[in-house]
């Protein structure tokens, strides 16, 4: 079985533009050299195209740890201050479990179930939803 | 039957392209012991913390993957060992929120939560070994003593 190893490419990552949102999706093993080349590309091009949304579609990636994890809420947190919103879809389950075991709740992330809902959510025309915490509600 | 081929390995720890190698051989490692996915992902993200950590504050090393078998039930140890300047403080660097480096201070600790037994041993100027144990199903019953 010892071909079944897939070789890992270095590399970049590649950000597609939909309309108002950029598209990146994660696939297989990453190094940490193409997440950080990533989150440079990513704070880049929200600041030449003006998107306001960054979506990051993560279903293909088996694991997630603490470096990535950070490296994903550091694009979130750079997109904010580049008035874009980030959203991080399609978590595996197991992907899920693990990172709440490890530790590593990542509250400042926002994120969605499939690729469409996450779409969805960056598309509204008001932003009901906001990723830097609740809404002051008045009474 | 399983067998140790394809289970047991030493590889080097020296570049983040052998990061990949490890969270690989874990995955397919565990895969073939038997281990459910939940399981397969909690030990590869461990092994990628530990590796993480033998790379970055060890200055590279080595895991070594061994196959235990005990009563039936499969098991994989992962050894990372690296000869840098050790560890002075196990129960800082063991506590949740701790970090030295530009992390979120959950490698040590979160890796400990991930896997069934966990064992470290440092000495300053002389490196770090960390040993974990991953049980396909669940952990034996230990040894009944009197």
């Amino acid at each position: 079985m010892s071909d079944a190893y897939s070789r890992p490419v270095p590399g970049h990552v590649p950000v597609l533009r939909l309309g108002d949102v950029l598209l990146v999706t994660l696939q297989g093993d990453l190094h940490d050299s193409t997440a950080q080349q990533l989150q440079q590309d990513l704070a880049e091009t929200i600041s030449r195209t003006g998107v306001r949304g960054v979506l990051i579609d993560i279903s293909g990636v088996e694991i997630v740890d603490s470096f990535l994890g950070r490296v994903l809420a550091e694009i979130a947190a750079q997109a904010k201050l580049l008035a874009a919103r980030t959203v991080v879809a399609g978590m595996r389950p197991a992907v899920a479990i693990t990172l709440a075991e490890l530790g590593l709740t990542l509250p400042g992330l926002s994120t969605a179930l499939s690729t469409e809902a996450g779409m969805e959510l960056l598309t509204q025309q008001t932003p009901a939803y906001r990723p830097g915490g609740p809404r002051q509600e008045s009474p | 039957m399983h067998t140790a081929a394809g289970v047991e390995a030493c590889l080097p720890i020296r570049s983040d392209m052998d990061l990949v190698w490890v969270r690989q051989h874990v995955r397919q490692a565990a895969a073939q012991l038997g281990f459910g996915l939940v399981d397969q992902t909690k030990l590869v993200t461990a092994a990628s913390e530990l590796a993480r950590n033998t790379l970055v504050h060890g200055g590279g090393g080595q895991m070594e993957a061994t196959h235990l078998s005990s009563g039936g039930a499969q098991g994989l140890r992962l050894a990372f060992t690296d000869e840098g300047p050790g560890i002075a403080d196990l129960d800082q660097a063991l506590s949740d929120g701790y970090t030295s480096g530009d992390g979120l201070g959950m490698g040590l600790s979160g890796a400990r939560r991930l896997v069934h037994d966990f064992e470290i041993d440092s000495t300053p100027g002389d490196g770090t070994t960390v040993r974990v144990t991953c049980w396909a199903a669940r952990p034996p019953r230990p040894r009944e003593e009197a």
